[in-house]
């Protein structure tokens, strides 16, 4: 049954790939007096809606969009994940 | 007694405009001007804090965000509260806003892009230490440089701004228009520079800086600092004394309420 | 340290085993291998391999192109630091220097066009704030596929936005370029960048290890496993799996860059230092070894102390990684704590990583455990050339038989304007504005003359005087003929300085070639370096260093052979400079230099009849040489109200351009281009659109022209008065060959103006 369902892309610099802005953020936040933050990796969130047969095909067309446009793979990852209601 | 004014420009890590207003101050003005380092807590007794355009901390996570946490910036907004002169330019704009000295907050233009160009500017309130050398309506040529230049705030705190007569530049076209097409980045209103209730702290984002060198042939913004000198020198025959002529009535009234209540969080 | 012996050097347990298929995937030949088998006495380490397989790679070791470079002029009484350095210096007068060069990142930014060309920038930046100067200007040379291709306007978007931010955020203006576009360059985008930096002569520094016992450090980012063998990643073609087997990315970080640039120029300042170099391609390897190389030292480092960003990293990673933002230091041992204080102040990481030495080795450790031990002269100096047989491929030849004289007219006074329309809507000659305005073009407020002007023109610290430079390069004519495109570029290159006043000094230049194991590819690159050789010998101004760029191909289609030329002048009294458009109305309009019957070529074939065809036009040194002491002397003299180059699309377009560009708005003219200087049998074709070389649009106050025609007499410079500028609202009023056309300056406005935005407006926000 086809609906519109609400989907969230996570995406996050890749493993191993240098993020100068979660770099900045951690040593900004040590020296507000932040102890013990080891890393900070700075990625972005984008909520879609996306009408779709079921939530699985919402998942599949939504990671089409993250390859071809939302993410750069080459650099970035990204987590698909549907929300509830 | 002292003649003459010494500005002290911050320099956060990322800041580069900081030589160019070292230059519009010194060769543009023939005043005193000295740097000040981010870590420091010392303001060098200066007569006026500018904080320059650049990229503080990379812009990373927004712009100004970072430095607004900067050790000097307790010390500038100390002083800034206490009625010192304050000038933020672009990223020292941005700067301001995130440390509430300034209402409202900077986002991306609404093309999405860096934007660099002269724009149309018009001094909407030429009775800031910032503008008193304007005539109110001058019309100038001033470069942009930015990308995330959008002035945005609450509409109760844009009509309080035009009320209180604190939009002190607005973009406009050639005849002086704030069309939408003049508006080069989609500010609010057309905004491009603000004061505070006090009137003793102005942001703007276009550079009057790099129009203050008669050697590039453009001096439009030369008077922004021709101000301030005027404003200094008056400030040290009358002390306490920071009206100017043309700042409108009633606008000392708010004073004490705007500074803490406007700001939109970002 | 002690002396270590050679047969201590270890393995490192897990190394793949040695074999001839490895040595091939290093990209070094069997008679390659004997060569360091020879040398070294012994077979290599792995990591010995890798450090072996950068050093030797095009990139770095200048396999196919050392020959011919060594023909280049790099001497005369302005330069101060010729090629071989991390960059080229010239003095300027008044006890100050410029430093400059000019580098591609086209491998990088075809796969990733943001990074790319952020990374690209960077590391030019750090070539020149290593030799001790502050970057003023940016300058970007770029070529890209057709614009109605949607890959094409993908790759030129993030490359604009890459520029843009990385130089906007450092605070250095982007001040001049060019953008360029044809279909040849549709997989394999060509993006050069130049950078000029300005510095006291005393203060000049060079990427050198001297002194046994000086310590070496590492500042700035730290290394991460980012673009492991980006030389020899840039030393092949990209094939259709590059996409998906590219190496790790690098990311550009602007912020770290603006740190070290500042924190460099601290230490160079206070004298702190005796070397200092970008690890650039190839990373560690080819800055410790290549500083070793010039001092003649050893270098001894241990990697253990190598700052990482990432866990179980190898030796074989750190010394290749190209990790962005990162710069090796040979300190003075007493200013050790110094260096380091800088380096804190400005936030920045500095680790010793080892010390110089005099054993001539270059010498890496692991944990103390030597893994790498080479000799760092005949690794850095005796990387095997090549001198090939060159032959022109048999497309340049049919093409360049093409006969043309179906082309040479035009039917109706409209297929005229049809054709002025059509190349002033041609990206390559439209508007820039849609680019240029994305990058911060008056940060430093030196800018004189901007993006739009022939040359851009910034002003110097000494007194009144003020620099020119201008990147020029035509991929299409060195197709057709090598040896002329290669004069051409050096040639229109000067021109261009020369229009603002300057006097051309040096050039940096920028070879981008295919594979030149291709007998056709080869034939180009010869033909085009010898064509510089000549330009520059004849014009005084010699090359000072560069970057070569060798396999732009794809699917084996390898893309124009591209010399980029980035040229520098210098221009005595700033007042005196000239700008490129028409000024007022009333002005008289002169033209200087031959028109010939020359279309071959043309961007007038290319764009409206679809043709690369013909032989391009001819490149008379000597003509090039009197126009260059034409221009700078008449510029002096205060002969010119303005001044522009006609190329592309030859003297309609330049007109055009003119009229367009004026400061306040367009302005028209009335011109007759019967009445300009011209060969014999000129077709209609030739006198309104070819690109003859050496020909100018000249203007000056109405009674002036006495002055120009001067000038033109005392170099031999042919010149004449063509017709008078037109106020705003006035069309463009041209005669010529038997037809006249009339379009309002406006409308050809309008046209040049949209002409690249209206084919991004669909991109618009789309990337990040």
């Amino acid at each position: 049954m086809s609906r519109v369902w609400s989907v969230d892309v996570r995406v996050t610099p890749r493993e191993g790939i240098l993020d100068p802005a979660g770099e900045t953020i951690r040593r900004a936040l040590g020296n507000l007096g932040y102890e013990g933050v080891h890393s900070v990796r700075a990625g972005r969130l984008i909520r879609l809606e996306v009408e779709a047969d079921g939530p699985e095909a919402a998942v599949a067309s939504t990671e089409k969009m993250c390859e071809q446009l939302i993410a750069n793979p080459i650099i970035e990852d990204y987590v698909v994940r549907v929300r509830e209601g | 007694m002292e003649v003459g004014m010494k500005v002290g420009i911050v320099r956060f890590p990322g800041s580069n405009c900081d030589a160019d207003v070292y230059r519009a101050v010194t060769d543009g003005l023939g005043e005193r001007a000295t740097y000040l380092w981010h870590k420091s807590t010392d303001l060098e007794g200066v007569d006026v804090v500018v904080l320059p355009g650049g990229f503080s901390y990379g812009d990373y996570l927004r712009a100004g965000a970072i430095a607004r946490f900067s050790p000097i910036m307790r010390e500038v907004i100390d002083f800034a509260r206490g009625g010192g002169l304050t000038l933020g330019i672009c990223n020292g704009f941005q700067v301001l806003c995130e440390a509430h000295l300034l209402p409202g907050a900077l986002v991306r233009n609404r093309n999405l892009r860096f934007r660099c160009h002269d724009v149309g500017l018009r001094v909407e309130n030429a009775g800031t230490p910032f503008t008193s050398a304007y005539g109110e309506g001058d019309l100038l040529h001033i470069p942009i440089a930015h990308g995330e230049g959008q002035f945005v705030a609450e509409a109760s705190t844009l009509d309080e701004l035009e009320a209180e007569n604190r939009v002190v530049f607005r973009y406009v076209d050639r005849r002086g228009q704030a069309t939408d097409a003049a508006n080069p980045n989609g500010s609010a209103r057309n905004i491009a520079g603000i004061v505070n209730a006090e009137g003793n702290i102005l942001g703007l984002m276009p550079h009057p800086e790099r129009h203050s060198l008669s050697v590039l042939g453009n001096t439009d913004g030369l008077a922004v600092f021709q101000s301030l000198l005027a404003a200094v020198s008056r400030e040290r025959s009358h002390p306490g004394d920071r009206r100017t002529d043309a700042a409108p009535p009633g606008a000392r009234e708010f004073a004490a309420g705007a500074v803490a209540g406007a700001g939109v969080s970002s | 340290m002690t002396r270590t012996s050679l047969e201590r050097v270890e393995a490192r347990p897990g190394d793949p085993v040695m074999s001839a298929a490895l040595v091939a995937e290093h990209g070094l030949s069997p008679e390659e291998w004997e060569q360091i088998l020879g040398f070294m006495g012994r077979e290599p380490t792995f990591t010995e391999l890798g450090v072996f397989s950068a050093m030797w790679s095009e990139h770095c070791g200048y396999k196919n192109s050392r020959p011919l470079l060594r023909t280049l002029p790099t001497e005369s009484a302005a330069v101060v630091q010729g090629p071989g350095e991390n960059a080229g210096v010239i003095d300027v007068g008044g006890g100050w220097g410029v430093a400059f060069k000019i580098e591609s990142h086209n491998h990088p930014s075809a796969v990733e066009p943001y990074q790319g060309a952020a990374t690209g920038s960077g590391g030019i930046l750090r070539d020149v704030f290593t030799m001790g100067a502050r970057p003023i200007a940016i300058f970007d040379s770029l070529h890209f596929g057709s614009l109605d291709s949607p890959q094409s306007r993908y790759l030129f978007d993030g490359v604009v936005r890459g520029v843009g931010d990385y130089g906007n955020c450092v605070g250095v203006p982007t001040v001049g370029g060019e953008a360029i576009f044809d279909p040849a360059y549709e997989r394999n985008p060509l993006i050069n960048v130049m950078c000029i930096g300005v510095l006291p002569l005393e203060r000049l520094i060079r990427g050198e290890a001297e002194g046994v016992g000086n310590p070496v450090m590492a500042v700035g980012a730290r290394t991460g496993r980012d673009g492991i063998h980006g030389a020899t990643f840039a030393s092949e073609e990209l094939d259709e799996e590059a996409v998906d087997s590219r190496p790790q990315v690098q990311v550009g970080d602007p912020f770290t860059e603006k740190l070290l640039l500042e924190a460099s120029l601290e230490l160079i300042e206070r004298d702190l230092l005796v070397g200092i170099q970008d690890m650039g391609a190839a990373g560690l390897t080819s800055s410790g070894t290549e500083m070793a190389a010039r001092s003649g030292s050893g270098i001894d480092i241990d990697v253990a102390y190598l700052p990482v960003r990432e866990k179980g990293m190898t030796p074989y990673e750190m010394l290749l990684s190209e990790s962005q933002e990162r710069m090796l230091l040979v300190a003075k041992p007493e200013h050790e704590e110094a260096v380091r204080e800088v380096l804190e102040r400005w936030d920045l990481q500095a680790a010793t990583i080892g010390q110089v030495t005099d054993d001539g080795m270059f010498r890496v450790r692991e944990d103390g455990i030597v893994r790498v031990e080479i000799p760092v002269k005949p690794l850095v100096d005796d990387c095997p050339t090549y001198v090939r047989e060159g032959v022109m491929s048999p497309a340049t030849a049919e093409a360049r038989a093409a006969d043309l004289e179906a082309y040479g007219s035009f039917g109706s006074d409209e297929a005229v304007e049809t054709a002025l329309r059509t190349l002033l809507d041609s990206p390559s000659i439209a508007s820039r504005r849609w680019i240029h305005e994305q990058y911060d073009t008056t940060v430093q407020t030196n800018t004189l003359e901007g993006p739009g002007s022939d040359a851009a023109v910034l002003r110097l610290p000494a007194e009144g005087r003020a620099l020119a430079a201008s990147t020029d390069g035509n991929g299409r004519h060195t197709w057709l003929d090598p040896r002329t495109g290669g004069r051409a570029a050096v040639a229109e290159a000067a021109r261009n300085v020369a229009c603002s006043g300057a006097r051309p000094l040096a050039v940096t230049n920028c070879l981008n070639f295919g594979s030149p194991l291709r007998p056709e590819v080869y034939f180009q690159l010869a033909g085009a370096v010898e064509g510089m050789g000549e330009a520059c010998r004849a014009l005084g101004t010699p090359v000072t260093g560069g970057n070569v760029s060798l396999y732009n191909e794809t699917g084996g289609q390898p893309v124009y052979p591209t010399p980029v030329i980035g040229m520098l002048g210098v221009i005595e009294d700033l007042e005196r400079r000239v700008p490129s458009a028409f000024r007022r109305a009333g002005d008289e309009i002169w033209i200087a230099g031959t028109t010939r019957d020359e279309i071959g070529g043309s961007e007038y074939l290319a764009a409206c009849h679809g043709l690369v065809a013909g032989l391009p036009p001819a490149l008379e040194l000597e003509e090039a040489a009197a126009l260059v002491d034409f221009l700078v002397e008449g510029a002096a003299d205060g002969a010119f109200a303005s001044a522009h180059d006609a190329s592309d699309g030859g003297l309609a377009v330049a007109l055009a351009e003119c009229a367009v560009r004026a400061e306040g708005g367009p302005l028209g003219c009335t011109v007759d281009l019967d009445a300009a200087p011209a060969g014999a049998d000129v077709s209609a074709a030739g006198r309104w659109f070819g690109e003859s070389h050496s020909r100018v649009v000249l203007t000056c106050r109405p009674g002036a022209g006495e002055r120009i025609a001067a000038h033109g007499r005392r170099h031999g410079v042919p010149v004449a008065r063509v017709g008078v500028v037109d106020g705003p609202d006035r069309p463009c009023r041209l005669t010529g060959a038997g037809h006249a056309i009339a379009p309002p300056a406006a409308e050809l406005a309008r046209i040049y103006e949209e002409a690249i935005p209206r084919r991004m407006s669909e991109e618009a926000g789309i990337t990040s």
